[in-house]
């Protein structure tokens, strides 16, 4: 099922949460939602996931509109929804199983039918045998995994993840996120994951949208976006990724020659992390390198490199450091130095 | 001395009743009201039908009936016990004003212990399509059961106590006989009994409200 917003605006009070997004996301993917804390994703995924009408705008799933449902076939298509939460919210009066089972009881399936899909399900998310299990005995993970298996009861088209691994550890985050990519292509699903890591975008998502002040500020196919990040936002989201960040702020321990000398964010992509660039380019240009921070991620199964380096020469040799750099592939940005 | 212990007999059973009575009620009153305050409060209290005008009179209602003095809100419904029983006086009589009397206290303490109740829970089952009356029924009360047995057992003993003061307006009952043998009689002896009776019943329905509490909670 593909969804498409068109325009959608929320305001409370004076505040635009979400001030005119357009957006289309095609189906059987998983498409990221990321951006900072008060960036309208929540309230974002309140509009889509149809818990909230927006102010204006519309939002279509496949070629029906339904933000403007009357209340009957508003709960009918909500039933069609997988929602998953950054604090799980089970229901903690009830263990594993009955809790996969509620979404089946509100729409009156039969007890013997509710049963057998509860054992299912159970051993879909890997917690074969556990179904007896009070919630407060179960660790994150195993908690997410009952919630996963809860928002799929109803074999939805549509799974919202709501910072859906944001309160675990980064071990559980990844076996969270191979489960949901797993079940994404047995179940044909649209996923829609709203975070605020980086990691989850490049290691689940296909495609993302990064979110600023209530408006889309970029998006595109995630390795598009690593690899040449257009918004500020974006490359500050990269730049704590990669760890390049706590080196950079360890600044006073380095030794600027010159103030005017700039700091520089090179982004390798694909082959050119294999290749001794830097070193070429120092032997045709005659320009020094410090590197003061660096490495190398996977992004699906593309390398993508960051370095920070200070780059030393004349301004003409610079120049031509950078344009070389630009031939071969380098993403190259230059920061002001204060 | 056994027609002494017969009374006291007879009056624990005046009382049992009337609190038994009452209790069933109050809570045939105060859990709709209880369920309606919480559902129609703003949202950010965990409102699933935010209606701000209702809430605030019914809210205003409550605090009113509260804030009555009990001896004062029996006097006043002697019209209404004679409609329903047909007699102002006596223990069947007293449950009339003893059930309107606690209604807003259990109304209240059935809204508190719902709204304590996770609003990301409430969230994760609207968003599973779940109507107003399901969340009502299979998430709030279930979720919140352990702090609403605690507001029954609270409302019970409250009950105790007020049935005690029904004594002074002929309900019969533990504390009539206190009053009538025990004070106006000089008979100290039957005074203490009933006390003591008094005591003992509250300390066991308080005992058994917190096993229960405690044992729902030991579930989850």
């Amino acid at each position: 099922m593909q969804i498409m917003l068109q325009n959608l605006k929320r305001t409370y009070g004076t505040l635009h949460a979400v001030n005119g997004i357009s957006l289309f996301i095609p189906s059987n993917t998983i498409y990221g939602i990321i951006g900072k804390s008060g960036a309208g994703k929540s309230t974002l995924v309140r509009l889509i996931s149809l818990l909230e009408r927006p102010d204006a705008g519309e939002v279509h799933f496949d070629d029906s509109r339904v933000d403007n449902l009357d209340k009957a076939s508003l709960i009918q298509r909500r039933r069609r929804i997988g929602m998953i939460f950054q604090n799980f919210n089970l229901f903690s009066s009830r263990n594993a199983e009955q809790n996969i089972a509620y979404p089946l009881e509100i729409n009156g399936t039969p007890k013997a039918e509710i049963k057998a899909r509860v054992e299912q399900l159970l051993s879909l998310v890997g917690l074969d045998g556990r179904g007896k299990a009070p919630i407060s005995t179960l660790s994150g993970g195993q908690k997410q995994r009952v919630a996963i298996a809860r928002a799929l009861a109803c074999n939805p088209d549509i799974l919202f993840c709501d910072e859906a691994t944001s309160a675990l550890d980064p071990q559980t985050t990844h076996s969270i996120l191979s489960l949901l990519k797993e079940i994404q292509r047995k179940m044909s699903l649209t996923v829609v994951m709203i975070t605020h890591q980086m990691e989850v975008v490049r290691d689940a998502c296909d495609q993302v949208a990064v979110l600023n002040d209530g408006i889309v500020v970029e998006q595109g196919l995630v390795t598009d976006i690593f690899a040449h990040p257009q918004s500020e936002v974006t490359k500050d989201f990269l730049t704590h990724l990669v760890g390049v960040d706590e080196a950079a702020s360890s600044d006073d321990q380095m030794v600027h020659w010159s103030k005017k000398r700039g700091a520089y964010t090179l982004r390798f992509r694909g082959g050119t992390t294999d290749q001794p660039i830097l070193s070429k380019i120092t032997r045709t240009t005659g320009v020094d390198f410090n590197i003061r921070a660096g490495g190398v991620q996977k992004v699906g199964d593309m390398e993508i490199g960051t370095m920070l380096v200070d780059i030393s020469g004349s301004e003409e040799e610079r120049a031509r450091a950078v344009e070389a750099l630009n031939q071969m592939g380098v993403v190259v940005e230059e920061e002001e130095l204060v | 001395m056994s027609k002494i212990w017969m009374l006291v007999f007879d009056s624990t059973l005046q009382t049992l009743s009337m609190v038994f009575f009452s209790t069933l009620f109050s809570l045939i009153l105060g859990l709709p009201l209880g369920i309606l305050l919480s559902a129609t409060s703003p949202e950010e209290q965990g409102g699933i039908i935010p209606r701000p005008v209702l809430n605030n009179i019914l809210g205003r209602v409550v605090n009113v009936l509260r804030s009555f003095p009990f001896i004062i809100l029996m006097i006043l419904l002697f019209p209404l016990s004679r409609l329903l029983i047909g007699t102002s006086i006596g223990t069947t009589a007293t449950i009339v004003p003893l059930s309107i009397a606690a209604a807003p206290f259990v109304a209240r303490v059935i809204e508190t212990a719902l709204k304590e109740v996770d609003p990301g829970v409430v969230q994760a089952a609207r968003a599973m399509g779940s109507t107003n009356f399901q969340i009502v029924r299979k998430v709030l009360i279930p979720e919140a059961l352990p702090s609403l047995v605690s507001g029954v057992t609270l409302t019970i003993i409250n009950l105790i106590g007020y049935s005690a003061m029904a004594g002074a307006i002929g309900g019969g009952g533990l504390g009539d006989l206190a009053i009538r043998y025990g004070y106006q009689r000089f008979r100290g002896d039957i005074m203490f009994i009933a006390v003591v009776i008094i005591l003992v019943l509250v300390e066991i329905i308080q005992v058994i409200g917190n096993k229960i509490s405690a044992k729902l909670l030991a579930r989850r």
